[in-house]
């Protein structure tokens, strides 16, 4: 802060509102926090290279958790250990904006290790500020990552030993290992003279964001008194006395003068966004203008809201043929929704959807008791017959399905879907002999416009005919059957 | 030290202070103490002795709370204390 006067910096709020209670003027941390002067350090910067308006403070879980009650900028809190993956986000976003990710020791280097590590590695264009106060402060003072050997915690109450939790952390040295970061350096928060480097860490820091020069982060070595049980000035002789020996202070990265700069939308830093057009093209989203609309088609009353649960072997098209209803629905005028669920396994696990086609706007995509139901396998046919409304359809499987449904309160229709599909050369198209079947005897769809717009659900061209003689053909197969 | 000159000036805000007592072990001229006083929060404030300060801003960069204490580097009663209080 130049000028005559030094006092509390316009990038905090003046009064803390959105701290609750009624004390608003001071911050919540205890006395002799290394927090607030790091935050004082940074506010004082934001507001003397003028970027206060775009500056986005991420805060972190931990005691800096209620960053956004201080910081009269942009704010997103994140997740555990994220901050560097939203502030990755937020950067890339909003490339004008000067984003500052804070994080402390437990955050970043224990929760969110592997996110500060992918961050810096790709160089992103934020300011990380570190807190290392070697301890879980917020949470009441368990061992961190960067607890010294010996030191005695909550949960190391006989000391860290190296045979036990191994040993701290060096966050700074580690990320000089990267080929991207321009700027790392280890500070002191605590002493005047170390303070005062510190000061100057953190607006260099930001001014290589501001001058698009890359990944930046400051580590600042923090007294935490109650957690250490320590009163404030003791604390602060602590971190250097102590503390400063596992973390020796200094820069362990200084490209900044070697890097080029660059200005978002000029140089772009070497990303390359994809515009939307080519994006499209890309992952070959139908567009809007070859999309014809088709009038709602005219079925029985019951079928004017359609709750769907389609079920079976994961590969059997289960959650494709929930799109496919979904995505046609909404072609002819429905209300749709589709609710996927299923295990890890791409192949041969588990998988049902939940799909929705209705008159009236649909309020909860989630199905206990399906209008319709439509099983592929076995399992889940024994799974799923009981949560059929009375006077519902079940439409199964009779390729793999031996045992009728038992229920004489539905309709059931078996479509010999799998062996249908065989016989047009790939047993995959049994989902659309069964979409061909329930609209046979539904009519919830018009069975024209699902061939003629099959474009829109199958991506790969070759298999669009496929699909195509797979619905016409669970449609004859269930046509000629009374039921 | 000379602690008869002022040049600089210092303001607390006894109800910002927790009483950490890091400015006073900061102050490199020792013009500053902790309060015997109470502040509603239950902390001895920070508190300037009343004569001696350089200005040199170093109590303002050790306190922990942002609006705790503001520092003129050369203070002019005559031309300050208007806008001070």
């Amino acid at each position: 802060m130049s000028g005559n006067i030094l006092e509390k910096p316009q990038s905090f709020y003046s009064e803390y509102t959105r701290k609750p209670g009624a004390d608003t003027l001071t911050t919540h941390y205890c006395p002799g926090c290394g927090h607030g002067v790091l935050h004082k350090l940074i506010a004082e910067a934001l507001d003397d290279f003028g970027v206060r308006e775009k500056a986005i403070f991420v805060s972190p879980v931990g005691c800096s958790v209620f960053g956004y009650y201080y910081f009269h900028t942009g704010n997103v809190q994140a997740a555990h250990g994220r901050a560097s993956a939203v502030a990755t986000a937020l950067k890339r976003a909003n490339p004008d904006s000067i984003v500052i990710s804070y994080q402390g020791d437990g955050d970043l280097a224990g929760i969110g290790g592997n996110n500060i590590l992918q961050a810096a590695n790709r160089g992103e264009n934020f300011t990380t500020f570190f807190v290392n106060n070697a301890i879980y402060g917020m949470t009441g003072g368990q061992m961190a990552p960067t607890t010294l050997i010996g030191q005695t915690t909550t949960t190391t109450p006989r000391g860290r030993t190296h045979e036990n939790e191994g040993y701290p952390l060096r966050v700074a040295e580690l990320l000089a290992t990267l080929e991207a970061p321009v700027y790392l350096e280890r500070v002191l928060i605590g002493d005047p003279k170390y303070t005062m480097k510190a000061r100057k860490a953190v607006r260099k820091a930001i001014k290589a964001q501001i001058e698009g020069k890359g990944f930046s982060m400051v580590e600042a070595l923090s007294a935490c008194p109650l957690g250490w049980k320590m009163d404030p000035v003791d604390a602060k002789n602590w971190v250097q006395d102590v503390l400063v020996k596992y973390f020796p202070l200094g820069v362990t990265r200084d490209n900044i003068s070697e890097v080029e700069g660059y200005v978002p939308g000029e140089n772009g830093n070497g990303r390359k966004p994809l515009s939307d057009r080519e994006l499209v093209k890309k992952i070959d989203i139908p567009s809007d203008e070859t999309t014809t609309t088709y009038p709602l088609p005219e079925a029985e009353d019951r079928y004017k809201h359609s709750e769907i649960k389609i079920a079976g072997f994961g590969g059997q098209g289960v959650l494709s043929l929930g799109v496919g209803l979904s995505q046609m629905g909404m072609l002819q005028q429905y209300h749709v929704s589709w609710l996927p669920s299923y295990g890890p396994e791409m192949r041969g696990g588990t998988a049902h959807c939940h799909v929705k086609l209705s008159h009236n706007p649909i309020g909860a995509p989630l199905i206990e008791k399906p209008t319709i139901l439509v099983p592929m396998n076995k399992p889940s046919l024994y799974k799923f017959e009981d949560s059929v409304v009375e006077g519902g359809d079940i439409f199964y499987n009779s390729s793999l399905i031996d045992t009728p449904p038992k229920r004489s309160d539905v309709n059931v229709y078996p479509v010999d879907a799998t062996e249908i599909a065989d016989g047009l050369g790939n047993t995959k198209a049994a989902n659309m002999v069964m979409l061909g079947a329930i609209i046979a005897k539904t009519g919830l769809l018009d069975k024209e416009a699902v061939i003629t717009e099959m474009k829109q659900i199958i991506k790969k061209e070759k298999y669009v005919e496929l699909n195509q003689n797979a619905v016409q053909a669970g449609f004859d197969a269930l046509q000629s059957v009374s039921g | 030290m000379s602690a008869k000159k002022s040049r600089g000036m210092i303001f607390f805000r006894v109800e910002e202070c927790k009483g950490c007592a890091l400015c006073v072990d900061a102050c490199p001229v020792n013009v500053l103490e902790l309060s015997s006083e109470l502040n509603s929060h239950g902390y001895h404030p920070a508190t300037y002795k009343g004569e001696g300060c350089t200005g040199c801003g170093v109590c303002y960069y050790v306190c922990p709370e942002p609006g705790g204490i503001k520092v003129y580097k050369r203070y002019d009663p005559e031309k300050h204390t208007a806008e001070v209080q």
